[in-house]
């Protein structure tokens, strides 16, 4: 069962690397036409300028803002990435293959219904199995490690549904490398 | 009959501190009355050895402590039989001051139903090693009344969190006497002690990973053992103290291997696409319990060191976790997970029943004493984790409550020989 939900997964994502080209955020120049005709060519200069920065800016806002959305979440003792996350796993295994040089720590973890060894096991599988979604998408093994923390560091903890759903989650973690 | 035996008590005691309050429930189906006379000589230690012994029997459920009411013999020949009706047990004795801080504690027990002396003996230890004189005297007056060796010299390690904080404890069976082994800012988990009880393997994540290592109490020298990429974790002693079993994900999955206790000579022992992990030796070091998934839900199995041959053992509704054998290997501890809680339940393996033995809760990671009568496992409080004990027929239960942080994966060590 485990193992039929990740397959699913796998093609779906590699059906996404085949048809979705690479999304290109380009932000439209904002023109106001009439300052236009009057300007000079250091004023020219000055706007070209200034939406190249205001392109990188949003560009970097954008992968900032990809780079913040760096966990995916998995029902309870399901260690399959899920379909929910595809956008997170393609976003991670694009930006993987297009820097190279960069590496990342999958981080699995669990929720607290288990022994904390189970829990470290199932972590480990989270991580393990999120690697797989990314090198599927595109990254290459030798940038991603695998690590588990089982149950013993929960983001949240409290015996509830809402928190454990927190805590079943593996992080694509940049800064601990 | 009276045999002196002399017992140099050298442990490596430290301040005592009343960390923990506990709280007893329940009683046994016979509770033996006793009456503990306080001792003659140095009126302080007399007391902490009456407190402490008297703490460690009621303790058991199998006593019922009858105050002697002001009597205070100090020899069998001062003890009229009519003044002590309904008491079966009587315990006396005296302390006398030595040279060089020491001090020479004498007791007896003496059966007041067939009129005979049970034991009559002399430890001598240093004055600032009373608690660990009363607990030796609480074991034997144990053994003579109920026929099993005393555990209350034995200890236990666990993991404390506190802010952030996580300390490896190992501390008296009563909880009390802690000694922080290992204090690091990344998780600890699952101590594991040697079968003579002077180290205790432990995973440890201060590399930010799961490796197992391996720490002398005495020298408090330790040994990384394993750190092969992913997870290293679940150490368990074999036996004879020659070998380590543990849970690899080199290979992938998390799998169970031996080793030598260095962590060399590395052998596979479990062989699924499954998580096989919480290895037990059995008494007789020839098989392991584990907890795997390998049938769609975690359940416990055995597998043979020999020939690698699995059984299934457990085939309860819900999940079942944490296995470790009875001293007699003819019977498993483990926690069952089913509607939401956690239970500690003893599973038979003869006539393949299982017992729950606790109400229920936030349960985990249970433990025998060495003598078999008891059983130490996780629990919570308010949220908080806390120390508890259940007599292996589940009637006498007691909660160990610390004052202050969160107290997870406990386990009792062997008896020190």
């Amino acid at each position: 069962m485990k193992k039929l939900i990740l397959s699913v997964l796998l093609l779906n994502l590699l059906a996404a690397c085949s048809s979705n080209p690479p999304k290109e955020e380009v932000t439209e120049p904002a023109t106001t036409s009439a300052a236009a005709v009057s300007t000079t060519d250091a004023d020219a200069q000055a706007a070209a300028d200034a939406q190249a920065a205001a392109e990188a800016q949003a560009a970097a806002d954008a992968e900032a803002a990809m780079m913040q959305k760096n966990s995916v979440y998995f029902p309870f003792d399901v260690d399959a990435v899920q379909d929910a996350d595809r956008e997170t796993i393609m976003n991670h295994a694009e930006y993987l293959a297009s820097h190279p040089d960069a590496k990342v720590r999958v981080e699995g973890n669990a929720d607290e219904r288990g022994s904390s060894e189970y829990n470290l096991g199932l972590g480990q599988r989270r991580a393990n199995n999120t690697k797989r979604a990314l090198v599927l998408g595109g990254a290459s093994a030798s940038q991603i490690e695998t690590v588990s923390y089982g149950e013993e560091k929960p983001r949240c903890s409290e015996h509830n549904e809402a928190c454990w759903a927190q805590n079943r989650r593996a992080d694509i973690n940049y800064s601990a490398q | 009959m009276r045999r002196w035996i002399l017992l140099c008590l050298m442990f490596f005691v430290m301040p005592a501190h009343a960390v923990l309050n506990i709280e007893i429930t329940g009683a046994g189906e016979h509770q033996t009355p006793v009456s503990l006379v306080r001792f003659s000589g140095d009126a302080a230690i007399a007391q902490g050895l009456l407190d402490l012994v008297g703490n460690d029997l009621t303790r058991t459920g199998l006593f019922k402590l009858i105050d002697p009411a002001g009597k205070s013999p100090r020899e069998p020949r001062d003890i009229r039989p009519a003044e002590w009706a309904g008491v079966e047990a009587v315990l006396i004795g005296s302390i006398e001051s030595q040279a060089e801080g020491k001090v020479a504690v004498k007791f007896r027990l003496l059966d007041l139903v067939r009129n005979a002396e049970l034991m009559s003996q002399v430890v001598t230890a240093r004055a600032d090693q009373v608690r660990a004189i009363g607990h030796r005297i609480a074991d034997l007056v144990y053994e003579r009344l109920t026929g099993s060796p005393g555990v209350f010299s034995t200890r236990i390690a666990y993991v404390s969190r506190d802010t952030g904080v996580y300390r490896l404890v190992v501390a008296d069976s009563d909880g009390d006497n802690e000694q922080a082994l290992l204090t690091s800012k990344e998780p600890i988990m699952s101590p594991a002690w040697s079968p003579d009880g002077q180290q205790i393997a432990y995973v440890s994540f201060e590399k930010r990973r799961a490796m197992v290592y391996v720490q002398s109490l005495t020298s408090r020298k330790r040994t990384l053992i394993a750190d092969f990429p992913g997870s290293n974790s679940a150490p368990a002693w074999s036996p004879d103290g020659k070998l380590l079993a543990m849970v690899l994900t080199r290979d992938e999955e998390s799998q169970i291997y031996l080793a030598n206790t260095n962590g060399g000579q590395l052998r596979r022992i479990t062989y699924s696409d499954a998580i096989d992990t919480e290895p037990s030796f059995s008494p007789d070091g020839k098989s392991l319990l584990f907890t795997s998934d390998r049938g769609g839900s975690p359940q416990i199995y055995r597998v043979s060191i020999e020939n690698n041959e699995v059984q299934r053992l457990t085939f309860e509704s819900g999940n079942a976790f944490s296995p470790r054998f009875h001293p007699d290997g003819n019977s498993f501890v483990f926690a069952h997970f089913r509607d939401g809680v956690f239970h500690i339940a003893v599973h038979d393996m003869e006539s393949r029943q299982t017992q729950i033995l606790t109400a229920g809760g936030w349960e985990k990671k249970p433990s025998y004493a060495p003598n078999g009568k008891m059983i130490l496992f996780a629990t919570e409080v308010q949220g908080r984790g806390i120390l508890a004990t259940v007599s292996s027929d589940g009637r006498v239960k007691q909660k160990m409550v610390a004052q202050s942080g969160d107290i997870r994966e406990p386990m009792w060590g062997p008896f020190l020989k």
